[in-house]
C-alpha cells in the first residue's frame, strides 16, 4: 500500500472536502482491514480528532459515533440490551479482542465488506445512518446505493427494541471471515438477513413476508420459508465454501433460527 | 513525519511514513519482543498494548498511534515473569515466540476482568495463536496467574 500523506482534519467539513478533491483520497477509520481493501491513496484522511468514538442513550434509540470501535460496542450495556444483545453478540464472534480494539463501527459500515457480521445484523435492526453531506440514510438504502463512499459517515443510530433475536455465523476457524451469517429478529414480525453468500448482506424479503402472513409458523411453514430463501438469496461459491455448502448451512441454521425466536 | 509515542513509560519521537505499520517501526527500532508472524492480523504474534488495550501492531498504522502509550513485554516485565513461571510450571511454553503476546494479552484481560471464567479467558485469547502447545496447560497457568492477583 502507497500512502503520500496522512492529514489529521479537525473538522468533518474539512474531511469532506478532502475526500472529494482527489478521487485517491481515502479515510481511514479504524483502520483493521486496510490491507485488504487499499492499494494506492494520496491523503489518507483520519477521522482521530473529531470526537466521533461515542455511545449515547436517548429515549427511543441509541446514538454511536462512526469511530467507535467493535470492542467498546460489544462491552457497552446499553448495546448489550438490544434486541437481547444480537450486536453484541455479533461483534463477540469477530476474529479476536484485538482486532476488534481497532476495528470501528463506521469502518465496518463503510466497507460494505461482503464477508461482514455486523452488517446483516443492523440489517435487521432498525438502523440508520447519518452522513456529513446526504444526511440520514436508512441501512438497507445505504447497501443498495453506490457512490456513498465519498461522504462521511459521523455516526449511527439503532431504535432501542429488545426483540427475540438469533445470529449464527459458520466459519472454518475463529480467525477465519464467516463462509455464512444469519441474523433474525421477531416480535410481531421477522426481520431475517444472510450475509457472506459470498456477496453482500441482505434481506430477505419474501420470506419475511411469507412469514408475517402466516397465522401460525408451524414446521411446515418453516420449511416451506427455508425454500423461498434459498431461492431469494444470492448464493454462490468462493475458497471459503461451495454453494451447495452453504445451501446446507442457510437450511440449517435458518430452521434452528425460526424456531429459536418463536420459542 | 515525525510521529511521538510513549513506549513503555519512555517518550519517543519516531521518523515513519505515512504507510508504515507500527510493527515495522517497532521492530526496526529494536523492539523485537514484538513478533512478526501472519502479517495480517491472523495470529496475535504482534500484539502491543494501545493505551493498555491489546491490538495487532501489524495492522495499525504508526501515525494512527500518535501521542498514544504503546507497551510491549519489557514494559510489563514483572507481570510477565510472574506468568511466566506459571507457563514453565505447567509446561505451557515451548518455542517461546507467542509468549510476548501472550503475556500482554492476559495482562490486559487481568485489568478489564481478573476474575475471568474459563470461557472468558478462552474467548479473550481467540487470536493468541500457539502451534507449539495445544492451549490447556496456557488456560490452566493462565488461572493460576490470575488467582494470584485476587
Amino acid at each position: 500500500m502507497n500512502v503520500n500523506e496522512y492529514v489529521v482534519v479537525d473538522h468533518v467539513e474539512k474531511a469532506y472536502q478532502l475526500l472529494n478533491q482527489d478521487k485517491k483520497n481515502q479515510i481511514i477509520a479504524g483502520g483493521a482491514w486496510l490491507k485488504l481493501s487499499v492499494k494506492e491513496v494520496n491523503k489518507l484522511i483520519s477521522l482521530d480528532h473529531l470526537s466521533l468514538n461515542y455511545i449515547k442513550e436517548e429515549k427511543d434509540f441509541i446514538e454511536i459515533g462512526a469511530m467507535t470501535s467493535l470492542r467498546d460496542l460489544e462491552m457497552n450495556s446499553v448495546v448489550n440490551d438490544l434486541d437481547h444483545g444480537l450486536l453484541s453478540l455479533a461483534i463477540s464472534k469477530i476474529m479476536g479482542v484485538t482486532i476488534r480494539n481497532l476495528a470501528s463501527i463506521g469502518g465496518s459500515i463503510m466497507g460494505k465488506f461482503s464477508f461482514s457480521d455486523i452488517l446483516p445484523v443492523l440489517l435487521v435492526m432498525d438502523c440508520k445512518l447519518y452522513f456529513h453531506h446526504r444526511g440520514e440514510m436508512n441501512i438497507e438504502d445505504f447497501m443498495n446505493t453506490r457512490g456513498l463512499e465519498r461522504d462521511v459517515l459521523t455516526h449511527i443510530k439503532i431504535k432501542k427494541q429488545n426483540r427475540k433475536s438469533f445470529f449464527k455465523r459458520v466459519a472454518h476457524t475463529a480467525l477465519d471471515f464467516s463462509m455464512i451469517n444469519i441474523a433474525i429478529v421477531y416480535d410481531d414480525s421477522f426481520m431475517i438477513s444472510v450475509g457472506s453468500q459470498p456477496g453482500m448482506a441482505m434481506l430477505c424479503k419474501e420470506t419475511m413476508s411469507y412469514l408475517n402472513e402466516t397465522s401460525e409458523v408451524t414446521e411446515e411453514v418453516i420449511k416451506e420459508a427455508v425454500i423461498i430463501a434459498l431461492n431469494e438469496l444470492n448464493l454462490s461459491s468462493n475458497l471459503r465454501a461451495s454453494q451447495s455448502y452453504r445451501e446446507v448451512l442457510v437450511k440449517t441454521y435458518l430452521k434452528r433460527g425460526i424456531r429459536q425466536v418463536i420459542e | 513525519m515525525k510521529i511521538k509515542l510513549n513506549v513503555n513509560q519512555k517518550e519517543k519521537v519516531f521518523e515513519v511514513e505515512p504507510n508504515e505499520y507500527l510493527l515495522d517501526v517497532l521492530r526496526r527500532t529494536h523492539y523485537t519482543s514484538v513478533r512478526r508472524g501472519c502479517d495480517n492480523t491472523g495470529c496475535g504474534v504482534c500484539t502491543v498494548l494501545l493505551d493498555n488495550k491489546p491490538v495487532p501492531s501489524c495492522s495499525l498504522l504508526a501515525v494512527k498511534a500518535d501521542g498514544h502509550e504503546i507497551i510491549t513485554v519489557e514494559g510489563i516485565q514483572e507481570e510477565a515473569d510472574k506468568l511466566g513461571r506459571h507457563f514453565g510450571d505447567e509446561g505451557a511454553d515451548q518455542c517461546g515466540f507467542c509468549n510476548p503476546s501472550m503475556a500482554l494479552t492476559v495482562y490486559s484481560l487481568k485489568l478489564e476482568n481478573p476474575k475471568a471464567t474459563d470461557e472468558e479467558i478462552n474467548q479473550y485469547l481467540v487470536g493468541n495463536l500457539c502451534r507449539c502447545t495445544g492451549y490447556v496447560a496456557q488456560h490452566d497457568a493462565i488461572k493460576k496467574y490470575l488467582g494470584d492477583q485476587s
